[in-house]
């Protein structure tokens, strides 16, 4: 093995390629960050999702005296045995870990510090008009909050469920259409890099026919006559692959600085990034390389 | 060292066979002009010996190796015991005469002490004294097939195959290239020869195989180009 003369020729193949080389670079640099990106995307989504989880709860809302709505109208308010009923009920299911008993008045004081800001809306609500409701917290708040409403719902003194998985499901279908978006352009652009390092090569393999006729002929051995195409595809991957670990550092950093806008964190974990740029290391490596070879097998035969 | 037994060759899309039949041996240490008109088979033959093709039909050994059973991963190394010289030269361009002969060692992995060693000799052995950091394109015809003769004998090949390596050359220096080729011949070296050129054939009074239309019509020791006709 002579590495000297094999980076002599990969030198010279480069440098004799200069445009389709930068091209190669910039869109693997691209495409590679973008894969990156998605992936970073969808650990962040999983973080925001276990984060919220712990804080998710149902509201099984009791009924009042004011209460417009069907279910309280035949039964009127709630009385104090249906109420240890609920209680009783929410306690004795498994996937409930907490249960805790907000009345009407903690209610109205709750909207109080709510809408303090907001004289307007406070002047609608009265100490009597908000229910009294129990707080419910599960071991898996999404999971678990169809069994536990079906568990309540219906009984007496139960007007409704609200459950604030409810809302955050749109927030992730948006977050999942966005990632989904993010992957499929990295995809996209993955598939003109492999064309790139294709043609590249071939290009490559052109410029030097002269060259390999003649190493062909004196007997290089298959391996030999390859090495500079191959290690010239591979040193294009990772020049590429630099360029995108810069970026998504950057982008890294650039959440750091966007994190006292979020109430929830957005901050990407050293451990995340590592193991991204890592996985686009990887996929920027043997998609170049596997090309090249490809490639080669096509236009240097012996 | 070169055995060839019934061997045919028809290319893709053609009817006529390139080689008919040709039953041929070729001792070591012989040399051996090749001639016949233009489309004899001649460029078949030798691209035959360097397995750049595979027969049709028939046996062929080279250096005692059965080409049939030879497996690509093989062919370097067969490639390596033949040297090669060709009427265009094929020389590099951007590297010296040094490089030249050097770029044919350095990518079968010689060790550079080995190729300092060797290159030089060899740079002697063809003449060019004193050229070695020449470029190609300021060498004349003579000379750069000089180098090429250089290339093709530096890793000492059991073989030389030279296809027309006069086709380019003026006469008077000609005579020059030939000298080499039986300083080389001389060595121990097998060497074919494919040519048109009947004065050096007439001169060198070696053997003489003829071929046409893809058939041996001849094959004389000591023998002449145009004794058929």
């Amino acid at each position: 093995m002579r590495a000297q003369f094999v980076f002599g020729e990969v030198w010279i193949g480069l440098r004799r390629n200069l445009t389709m080389t930068a091209a190669l670079i910039v869109v693997v640099a691209i495409s590679l960050s973008l894969l990156g990106t998605g992936l970073l995307f969808v650990k962040q989504v999983d973080h925001t999702r276990s984060d919220w989880q712990s804080r998710l709860q149902l509201s099984v809302y009791l009924c009042s005296a004011v209460n417009p709505d069907q279910t309280c109208a035949k039964n009127g308010p709630v009385t104090a045995s249906e109420k240890a009923q609920i209680s009783k009920t929410l306690h004795s299911l498994p996937q409930v870990t907490s249960v805790t008993f907000q009345s009407q008045e903690q209610a109205y004081q709750q909207a109080k510090k709510l809408f303090q800001n907001e004289p307007v809306m406070l002047s609608f609500v009265q100490p009597g008009d908000l229910p009294a409701s129990f707080e419910v917290k599960m071991k898996n708040a999404e999971a678990d909050a169809g069994p536990v409403t079906a568990a309540v719902l219906g009984q007496p003194g139960v007007d409704s469920v609200g459950d604030d998985a409810a809302i955050l499901t749109k927030f992730y279908a948006l977050l999942g259409g966005a990632r989904n978006a993010v992957i499929v352009v990295a995809i996209i652009l993955l598939v003109a890099a492999i064309l790139l390092v294709a043609n590249t090569i071939r290009l490559s393999a052109f410029n030097r026919r002269r060259e390999t006729a003649i190493m062909r002929l004196v007997g290089a051995s298959n391996f030999y006559v390859q090495l500079p195409f191959l290690v010239e595809g591979m040193i294009a991957g990772l020049v590429g692959w630099l360029i995108a670990t810069a970026l998504l550092a950057g982008a890294r950093a650039g959440l750091d600085g966007l994190q006292q806008y979020f109430p929830f964190p957005v901050q990407l974990s050293i451990g995340d990034l590592v193991e991204v740029i890592v996985v686009t290391m990887l996929v920027g490596l043997v998609l170049c390389g596997a090309t090249s070879f490809l490639t080669l097998r096509r236009y240097l035969r012996v | 060292m070169i055995h060839f037994e019934s061997v045919s060759k028809t290319y893709p899309n053609q009817s006529r066979p390139a080689l008919d039949s040709v039953n041929l041996d070729v001792e070591k240490g012989e040399f051996v002009f090749l001639v016949g008109p233009s489309g004899s088979g001649k460029s078949t033959f030798l691209r035959l010996i360097l397995r750049e093709e595979r027969p049709t039909d028939g046996r062929i050994y080279v250096a005692g190796r059965d080409l049939a059973r030879l497996t690509n991963w093989k062919v370097p190394q067969l490639r390596r015991r033949i040297g090669c010289v060709f009427q265009d030269f094929r020389l590099l361009p951007a590297k010296s005469v040094y490089q030249n002969i050097a770029f044919a060692l350095e990518v079968i992995g010689k060790p550079r002490r080995f190729i300092r060693k060797v290159v030089p000799e060899v740079i002697d052995l063809v003449g060019l004294e004193g050229k070695s950091e020449r470029m190609p394109d300021e060498l004349s015809g003579g000379e750069q097939q000089r180098v090429a003769m250089a290339r093709a004998f530096v890793n000492r090949p059991m073989i030389l195959l030279a296809d027309e390596p006069t086709g380019n050359i003026d006469p008077a220096t000609s005579i020059g290239i030939m000298k080499v080729l039986d300083r080389i011949n001389r060595t121990g070296t097998t060497v074919v020869m494919a040519t048109h050129d009947a004065a050096i054939v007439d001169s060198m009074r070696k053997r003489v195989i003829e071929l046409e239309y893809g058939k041996v019509v001849r094959d004389q020791s000591r023998g002449v180009y145009g004794q058929a006709y």
